[in-house]
């Protein structure tokens, strides 16, 4: 402290007492700020850190309290993928990421046009466009599921792919035009103007500068829109058959290898498979998937 | 470019005015240019939307004014329904069910009908419950985030994993926390049958909810709070203002239409929750929001759902007029706010 004194002595400086208390209100701060990082730690991390050594319990000790591995088995993951008790999760993880891929997919290919558009054309109605499809992101899936369920049960569609990836549709693609919009407006357009001066043709500045400087956004709009795809269950749940039905609904309804009692161990344990997968892509991801949600503002 | 070589020569005399006038044409030529370029690359999207909401919403509002077709009580006949005129609403608003001799009677309570309002009220319970501590609860934890320490990544990182869970399993995680036998019991040395009574049922959905939509919450003021240049804080900090007083005149007012936007989009979300009240409880114990009624409604008839959901969605869409009008909770510039702040991080 004396030190900090003696070598600051080109100004003038503080009675020593004021800085030592200053000094030690931010010593204070800082401490606040690192108990408050830990709770805020904990309580997002606890019950999925809950989830995954449960789902490595021996189904016996279904209830064991210790915070540490105990009892530990992978037959609650040989549960989940059996057969017998009547759930079919291979099927259900591919039914998820068929219809997911399936969809985002879609929602790629139509909105990143409407997004160029969005972005870089200043044209009549423009925020009217925006607000429209702002609007129908947030739209209530449930105001859809009546007719959607009459109509496919018109046309013999109930528990088919297609009524599970046309709903969902409804919000996937105004989530992925609003992002992918967000994301081009901050694009160096400039640079495709810089390319067809240096000698490019509108194909050459296409692939060669814009597609480069794009894709990581189609990426990072790819990634949420499937996790929103993959997350749906109101939806799902109505509209899919056995044969159909993707993971959220699966585990919803899991039965476990003793009828009437909860299958809690093998549902944590589907629930990791499910979970670990979304929660390392967005921890690898994730200055871009933060980016997407707040450029968005969408879920 | 183009536009402007195939303009045709004018006949005029004076050259200024015929350059302005040229000047302006090219200028409409343009714009009209541009507006068909992105009419063209719009007009997929728009066409889809179409398909995948403006049509099932009309074709569920042409329903709604339709009867049921089923049984008819009094005659024993199969009836093809026809039109219902407002029958299926008032069943739901004023509920009022069809008697078997003709007329109307109050619905007999135990009907999906008279549940409408207490599940009304409880959409509305919720999401005033749920909204208010994830503003509170995110606005501290962006507060936090907003600060630089080391570990600052850990913390970011780890807000994501509530939110990257899907809701039906973030549901079964919390269904098991609160088994009877579960951790939650244990740890609080309580014995409460958490999804099989009625209050606790609803502070399990609320904690759920609460714990799995906070980081979004966060993260959404987090990027509004790294839009406010540091230098604001300095000079109020030079001029001797407190820590409450920086907070309430320079945090809250800036942050404000970052804010507003984050508890519109939330607010809409929770007033059609159903993963975790359907998941959790099954909508038992008064936890019945509008999506479970529709849901349990649309076995029953299509018509009288289909109502249901039409008043679900013009709620939602009054509680939205309400929220940017009165509110102030302006959309697009609030995204705007959001996006120049990614720009200054």
């Amino acid at each position: 402290m004396t030190q900090a004194v003696a070598t600051s002595s080109g100004r003038p400086t503080e009675s020593t007492p004021g800085r030592r208390a200053a000094a030690s209100r931010e010593r204070w701060a800082s401490i606040r700020t690192y108990i408050s990082a830990a709770i805020i730690v904990t309580w997002c991390l606890l019950p999925f850190y809950w989830m995954i050594i449960t789902a490595f319990r021996d189904v016996a000790f279904t209830y064991d309290t210790a915070f540490y591995p105990t009892h530990v088995t992978l037959d609650n993951f040989r549960t989940a993928f059996a057969t017998d008790a009547g759930n079919n999760f291979t099927l259900a993880l591919f039914n998820s990421f068929f219809i997911g891929a399936t969809t985002t997919l879609i929602a790629l290919v139509v909105g990143v046009f409407a997004a160029y558009a969005l972005a870089r054309i200043d044209f009549k109605f423009k925020f009217v466009i925006l607000g429209v499809i702002l609007g129908a992101s947030m739209f209530p899936g449930v105001a859809l599921i009546t007719p959607l369920f009459q109509l496919f049960t018109d046309i013999g569609w109930i528990g088919s792919y297609q009524a599970l990836i046309i709903p969902n549709i409804s919000f996937v693609l105004p989530l992925t035009v609003y992002t992918l919009t967000a994301f081009f407006r901050e694009m160096p357009w400039e640079l495709e103007e810089a390319a067809r001066i240096d000698g490019c043709t509108p194909g050459q500045a296409f692939r060669k500068v814009i597609m480069p400087l794009a894709a990581p956004a189609v990426f990072t709009t790819a990634i949420l829109a499937f996790i929103s795809a993959w997350n749906e269950f109101l939806i799902a749940s109505q509209l899919s058959s056995d044969a159909t039905a993707p993971v959220t609904v699966a585990i919803a309804s899991f039965a476990g290898s003793q009828p009437q009692q909860e299958p809690y161990t093998a549902v944590m344990a589907a629930g990791t498979i499910v979970t670990i997968p979304l929660v390392l892509l967005v921890l690898i991801l994730q200055k871009r998937i933060v980016a997407g949600l707040t450029a968005g503002a969408v879920k | 470019m183009a536009t402007r070589l195939a303009m045709p020569p004018k006949g005029k005399k004076d050259p200024n005015s015929k350059l302005h006038h040229q000047a302006a044409e090219s200028a409409d030529r343009r714009a009209a240019a541009k507006n068909k370029w992105a009419s063209i690359l719009i007009a997929p999207t728009l066409i889809l939307l179409g398909i995948v909401i403006v049509y099932p919403i009309i074709s569920g509002i042409v329903m709604s004014f339709q009867n049921d077709s089923g049984l008819d009580p009094d005659t024993g006949l199969f009836t093809d329904g026809g039109f219902a005129g407002f029958g299926n609403y008032t069943g739901w608003i004023l509920q009022q069910c069809p008697a078997p001799g003709g007329g109307t009677v109050a619905c007999p309570p135990g009907t999906l009908e008279s549940q409408f309002w207490n599940a009304t009220g409880i959409t509305f319970f919720f999401a005033a419950v749920t909204v208010t501590l994830e503003t509170i609860i995110g606005f501290w934890m962006a507060l936090i985030m907003a600060r630089t320490f080391r570990g600052r990544g850990l913390v970011r990182a780890a807000v994501l994993v509530p939110w990257a869970i899907p809701t039906a399993v973030t549901a079964k995680l919390w269904f098991f926390i609160f088994a009877f036998q579960g951790i939650a019991n244990e740890l609080f040395n309580t014995s409460i049958l958490w999804t099989g009574s009625e209050w606790p049922a609803k502070w399990a959905i609320i904690i759920a909810d609460v714990w799995k939509t906070t980081p979004f919450m966060a993260l959404l003021i987090l990027a509004g709070l790294q839009m406010i240049p540091g230098d604001v804080y300095e000079a109020a900090k030079v001029d001797g203002a407190s820590t409450w007083q920086r907070f309430r005149y320079i945090t809250l007012p800036l942050v404000k239409p970052a804010l507003m936007v984050a508890v519109l989009f939330r607010v809409l979300d929770a007033l059609r929750m159903y993963d975790l009240p359907a998941i959790l409880t099954g909508g038992a114990n008064g936890t019945t929001t509008l999506s479970i009624l529709v849901v349990n409604q649309i076995r029953q008839g299509f018509n009288s759902a289909a109502a249901l959901s039409t008043l679900t969605f013009i709620i939602i869409f009054i509680v939205a007029f309400i929220f940017v009008r009165f509110l102030g909770a302006n959309v697009s510039e609030g995204s705007g706010v959001i996006k120049k702040a990614k720009v200054i991080k």
